[in-house]
C-alpha cells in the first residue's frame, strides 16, 4: 500500500477545506488536499449570494456593525447556536472579507450616487456616500438588519473558490483530486491521516497527517430533493461517526430553501428576494406579508419556508405534474439587474426551466438545502473525541447557526471559520510529533479492505445500493420533512433502521477492473444511513420546535428543557445512534427571548445569572478584533 | 409524443487489459425536461452500473460534466435531450487524458497550466493589513474581472482547440482568458514583460490559429476570443517597444478591442 506522509490532510478541498490548507501552508507547513472532484467544482463553487460581514460600505448597511450581526445570527439561530462562536465568526467577518479581496475576489463595490433599489417589489431611491465609492458593496438577506452581503454578482461562492485555489497553487498546497477517505487512521485518542481510495484506479492508500482536517460539506443527498450536489453525501462526517468516539452535533437540525426550483431541485439563490423579489401564489397574489408583516419574504429561511408550505395547504398552490409549487418573481428588477447580478439564476432558469425570468414566474418550492448539524467540534475547530481531527465549514458543528442559518452566514463562515481555525491547526502543528502506530493503519486499512472484498464478490448478498439509496431519500423525504411529528418520525426510524440492516447486504450488480462508480455508491450508503438515522432518531426525540426543527405535536420553542444541542455517537454494531445533550451555548450574550419574525410559543427558562454574562469579553481574542472603520458608524 | 432515445456510449476501461475502446448502444425513454444528467444516471443506475461520467453540481456551475455531444463538446448536465435527435452519441472530451468511458482528467491538466502561467495574484501579502479599510476598486473593474472568472473550466474549449488537438503543449483559451484576468486586475503586480515571458510564445497567443471554435462552445459564454485578441496586441506592441516612439504605441495601446467602447 502506497502511504504518504504530510502535516496536515485536509479532507475536503472547498472553501473551508482550502482556506485551512492556504493558513497552513503559509505558516510552513506541508499541507495535502483530499477532494472528490478537482477543487473548483467542489459544491463551495455553485454559492451564488454572498457572504455576510458587517463592513457597512453600502447606504443600506449604515449602522451595521459586528453586534449587530451578532444578535441577527443568535436570533437567526433561534438559541440554539454557541454565542461564544458566533461572536468569534460576527468580529472576524470583516476582516476575512477585506483579505480574500488583498488576494484577488472581485467584489461588486460600492458606486456613489443615487441608486433604485427593491425592497418587497417596490423601487425605492437611496444615496450611495462619496467617501464610501470603490469599498465593498453589501446586498439584503432574510433575517438581517441590515444589507450586510458581500457578493460578486451572483457568483460568491466561484469567485471566492477560484482566489482560494490560486492561492493554494501559490503556497503549494498538494491537490490530490478524484480521492475519498474511506476511513480515519486513530488508537482510540490521537487521529492519524486516512485510509483513501483513488477513484482513477480504485486502489487504497494510506496518507499519514499529524493534523487531519474533515471538510467535506454537508450530507443532503440523503434526501431526494434537494439542491445539494451529487458529492455531498456526508463522506467526512460518516468517517467521523465511523470512529465510535466523534459525536455529530444538531444533525435534526435541516434546512429547506425556500426557492428550490421546480423540477429540477437547482437553487436560486436568496439573493432574488434579497434584490427585491417576491413569493406569489397561484392568483399572483403576493402572501408573505400576510403571514410576516415586516419582514415579508425576508425572514428567515426556516420560517418563510413554513409558511410556504402552510399556505400551498391552504390551497394557494399552483398545480403541476410534478407537484405544487409557488412563483418567484423577480421580473420588475429589469433586464440589466438580471443578466448581471442574478446572471446565474436567468442562467439555470432559461437552461434548466426554459422560463425567461425577465418575462415569465419561476416556480420554486422549498427543497432540501444545508445542515447546521456536523463533526462536533470546540470553538477551535478541534473535533470533540480524537486529538488532531479538526473540521470546519458545513460538514462541522462549529456552532453558529444552531437551528437555522441565516443566508450568506455559511458562505461566509467557511473562510471565516477557515481562517480562524486555520490559524488553530498551524499552532496545533507547531512542534507536534506524531507518533504513528503501523496496527492503527493496518486495521483501519484491513477494514475497509475487507468491505470492498464483500461487496466486490456479493459475499453477503446482492442487495442494489442504488435501490437502498431511493428508499432512504423517499424515506427522508416522506418522514423527516419540513413538519414532523411523533407518528412519522417513528416510522422514518423503523424504515431506516431495516435499510441500515439490508445495507451490510450489499453487493456490485456489475463487476469491472479498477475503478467503479457503483462501488464508490456501495461503499457509501452505510454511512449516509447512519447519518440519516442521527437525523430522523435526533428529530424524534427532541419534542419542541425550534429554529428549523418543527414538531407539529410540540409547537413551542422549549428553553427550559431543550436548550441543548443534541450529540449523536455511533457504537459498532448497532443500529441506532446514541443520543447525549449538552448546553447549548456556554453563556448567553443575548438571552433567549422572540425572534420579531416567524410566531409561535416560547417556554422560558430560568438562567442563571452567570450564565447571562459574558467571562472576559474579547481578552483572549486579540487577533478577531474588528477593524476600525467597521465599527465606527 | 414521448420518444425512445438511443444512446451510443464510448466504453474503453484502461486499467483492463481485455477492453478494447467500442461503442455500446443504450435506449432510455424520455420524458419532459429530461438532460443527459438524468438520461445517463438512469443507464447506470438500471442498466450498466460500470458506466464512468462525471456530475457534480448538476446545474452547469461546476464544469464537471464536459463531454462531446453529437460531435460537439457541451456540459451534459444543461443539454436537454429535447434539443438533440432520437440518436445521442456521446464521447469523451478530447485533449485530456482517459480515465474510463466518458469521464477524463481535466483536475491534472488544469492545475499544471495553472503553475505555467502562475495563476494567482502576484502582490504582498505580507502587506495586508487588518485594521486598514480594504483597497478600493471601481465596480466596473470589479464586473470585468469577474466576467473572466467565471470559467469552470470545464475543458470544452480546449477540446474544440485545433491547435491543443495538434500540441500538447498549447496553453489553449481558458488560459489565456486566466492571464488576461489577472492582467486586467490591478492587485496583480505583474509587468507587461512577465506576462511576455508566459504566453509570449507558441505555447501561448502565438499558436491560436483562430479557428474560434472555443468561443463557439464555451458554455459560460466567456469573450474566449476578444482575451486573445487584447493579450496578443499587448504582447506585440511589448515586442515592438524599443523600436517604435512611445507615444505611438500609447495610443495604440487601448484601441482596436471590440469590446471596449471608443
Amino acid at each position: 500500500m502506497q502511504t504518504i506522509y504530510t502535516d496536515l490532510l485536509c479532507i475536503g478541498a472547498g472553501l473551508a477545506g482550502e482556506r485551512v490548507a492556504v493558513e497552513a501552508a503559509m505558516a510552513g507547513f506541508r499541507v495535502t488536499c483530499l477532494s472528490i472532484v478537482p477543487p473548483r467544482r467542489s459544491h463551495s463553487s455553485a454559492a451564488q449570494g454572498g457572504m455576510q460581514a458587517a463592513l457597512g460600505n453600502a447606504v443600506m448597511g449604515q449602522g451595521d456593525s459586528p453586534d449587530v450581526h451578532f444578535a441577527d445570527t443568535v436570533k437567526g439561530s433561534d438559541w440554539g447556536c454557541d454565542q461564544e462562536v458566533a461572536r468569534i465568526f460576527a468580529d472576524t467577518a470583516p476582516i476575512v472579507m477585506r483579505e480574500m479581496a488583498h488576494w484577488g475576489v472581485p467584489w461588486n463595490r460600492v458606486v456613489a450616487g443615487t441608486h433604485t433599489y427593491y425592497k418587497g417589489g417596490k423601487p425605492f431611491e437611496a444615496e450611495e456616500a462619496a467617501e464610501k465609492h470603490g469599498l465593498i458593496h453589501a446586498r439584503a438577506f432574510g433575517g438581517t438588519a441590515k444589507w450586510r452581503t458581500c457578493y460578486t454578482a451572483d457568483g460568491t461562492g466561484r469567485a471566492v473558490l477560484n482566489t482560494l485555489d490560486t492561492k493554494c497553487l501559490q503556497y503549494g498546497v498538494e491537490i490530490h483530486d478524484r480521492t475519498q477517505a474511506e476511513a480515519l487512521i486513530h488508537d482510540g485518542e490521537r487521529c492519524m491521516g486516512a485510509i483513501v481510495r483513488c477513484l482513477k484506479t480504485g486502489e487504497l492508500k494510506a496518507y499519514i497527517a499529524k493534523a487531519t482536517l474533515i471538510a467535506t460539506g454537508g450530507y443532503g443527498r440523503i434526501y431526494r430533493a434537494t439542491t445539494n450536489a451529487v458529492i455531498c453525501d456526508g463522506g467526512g462526517q460518516i468517517i467521523a461517526l465511523d470512529t465510535g468516539l466523534v459525536p455529530m452535533g444538531n444533525m435534526e437540525a435541516v434546512q429547506f430553501h425556500p426557492t428550490g426550483t421546480v423540477p429540477t431541485d437547482i437553487l436560486v439563490t436568496e439573493g432574488c428576494r434579497g434584490d427585491g423579489g417576491t413569493l406569489l401564489d397561484v392568483n399572483e397574489y403576493r402572501f408573505m406579508p400576510d403571514y410576516e408583516p415586516e419582514k415579508a419574504e425576508l425572514a428567515s429561511r426556516d420560517v418563510v419556508s413554513r409558511r410556504m408550505i402552510e399556505h400551498i395547504r391552504k390551497g394557494f398552490g399552483v398545480q403541476s405534474p410534478y407537484g405544487e409549487h409557488l412563483w418567484l418573481d423577480i421580473r420588475h428588477l429589469g433586464v440589466k439587474h438580471i443578466t448581471t447580478k442574478l446572471r446565474e439564476v436567468y442562467d439555470i432558469c432559461t437552461n434548466f426551466l426554459g422560463v425567461d425570468p425577465i418575462h415569465q414566474l419561476i416556480p420554486v418550492r422549498p427543497t432540501h438545502h444545508y445542515s447546521m448539524g456536523g463533526v462536533r467540534v470546540d470553538k477551535n475547530g478541534h473535533a470533540y473525541g480524537l486529538k488532531g481531527l479538526f473540521s470546519a465549514g458545513e460538514s462541522a458543528c462549529w456552532d453558529m447557526h444552531g437551528f437555522n442559518r441565516l443566508g450568506g452566514n455559511s458562505l461566509a463562515e467557511t473562510v471565516v471559520a477557515g481562517t480562524y481555525i486555520g490559524k488553530q491547526v498551524a499552532q496545533f502543528l507547531q512542534g507536534y510529533d506524531l507518533d504513528i502506530k503501523s496496527a492503527a493503519i493496518r486495521d483501519a486499512h484491513d477494514k475497509i479492505a475487507e468491505r470492498i472484498k464483500n461487496i466486490a464478490t456479493s459475499a453477503k448478498g446482492r442487495e442494489n445500493c442504488y435501490q437502498l439509496r431511493n428508499e432512504m431519500q423517499d424515506a427522508m423525504m416522506e418522514h423527516v420533512g419540513i413538519f414532523r411529528n411523533e407518528k412519522d418520525l417513528k416510522e422514518g426510524v423503523d424504515k431506516l433502521q431495516a435499510l441500515y440492516e439490508r445495507s451490510m447486504n450489499i453487493g456490485l450488480q456489475a463487476s469491472s477492473k479498477g475503478f467503479t462508480p457503483e462501488m464508490s455508491m456501495a461503499l457509501r450508503i452505510p454511512g449516509m444511513l447512519k447519518l440519516a438515522l442521527c437525523t430522523a432518531y435526533g428529530a424524534l426525540m427532541r419534542t419542541e420546535s425550534r429554529g428549523a426543527h418543527t414538531r407539529e405535536d410540540y409547537p413551542e420553542r422549549n428553553d427550559r428543557d431543550w436548550l441543548n444541542r443534541t450529540l449523536a455517537y455511533w457504537k459498532d454494531g448497532e443500529t441506532l445512534p446514541v443520543l447525549k445533550y449538552e448546553e447549548a451555548s456556554p453563556y448567553y450574550e443575548l438571552p433567549p427571548g422572540d425572534r420579531g419574525y416567524g410566531g409561535g410559543k416560547i417556554i422560558t427558562a430560568e438562567l442563571p445569572p452567570e450564565k447571562l454574562t459574558v467571562p472576559s469579553k474579547g481578552k483572549d481574542e486579540p487577533a478577531a478584533k474588528p477593524a476600525k472603520s467597521a465599527k465606527k458608524k | 409524443m414521448s420518444r425512445r432515445l438511443h444512446i451510443e456510449i464510448f466504453r474503453y476501461n484502461p486499467l483492463d487489459p481485455d477492453s478494447v475502446p467500442h461503442m455500446q448502444s443504450f435506449y432510455v425513454n424520455e420524458y419532459d425536461s429530461m438532460t443527459l444528467f438524468i438520461a445517463l444516471n438512469i443507464i447506470r443506475e438500471e442498466q450498466d452500473p460500470s458506466v464512468q461520467f462525471d456530475f457534480c453540481c448538476r446545474a452547469g456551475i461546476c464544469g464537471s460534466c464536459g463531454m462531446v455531444i453529437n460531435g460537439r463538446p457541451g456540459l451534459a448536465c444543461h443539454t436537454q435531450t429535447r434539443d438533440l435527435p432520437e440518436h445521442i452519441v456521446l464521447h469523451p472530451l478530447p485533449v485530456f487524458k482517459l480515465i474510463g468511458d466518458l469521464s477524463v482528467d481535466t483536475g491534472t491538466w488544469f492545475r499544471a497550466v495553472g503553475k505555467k502561467i502562475e495563476a494567482w495574484v502576484h502582490s504582498d501579502d505580507t502587506a495586508f493589513d487588518v485594521r486598514a479599510e480594504e483597497a478600493r476598486m471601481e465596480n466596473a473593474l470589479a464586473e470585468q474581472i469577474f466576467e473572466l472568472d467565471r470559467c469552470v473550466e470545464c475543458g470544452c474549449c480546449i477540446a474544440a482547440c485545433g491547435t491543443a488537438r495538434m500540441r500538447e503543449d498549447f496553453l489553449g483559451a481558458a488560459t489565456i482568458n486566466r492571464v488576461a484576468r489577472f492582467y486586467i486586475d490591478p492587485r496583480d503586480e505583474r509587468s507587461d514583460d512577465d506576462y511576455y515571458d508566459v504566453i509570449g510564445n507558441d505555447q501561448g497567443v502565438f499558436g491560436c490559429m483562430g479557428l474560434l471554435g472555443c468561443e463557439d462552445v464555451c458554455p459560460k459564454k466567456i469573450p474566449l476570443q476578444d482575451q486573445l485578441g487584447i493579450m496578443r496586441r499587448m504582447l506585440a506592441l511589448n515586442s515592438v517597444k524599443g523600436i517604435l516612439p512611445k507615444g505611438i504605441l500609447d495610443k495604440m495601446k487601448h484601441k482596436g478591442c471590440c469590446h471596449e467602447k471608443h
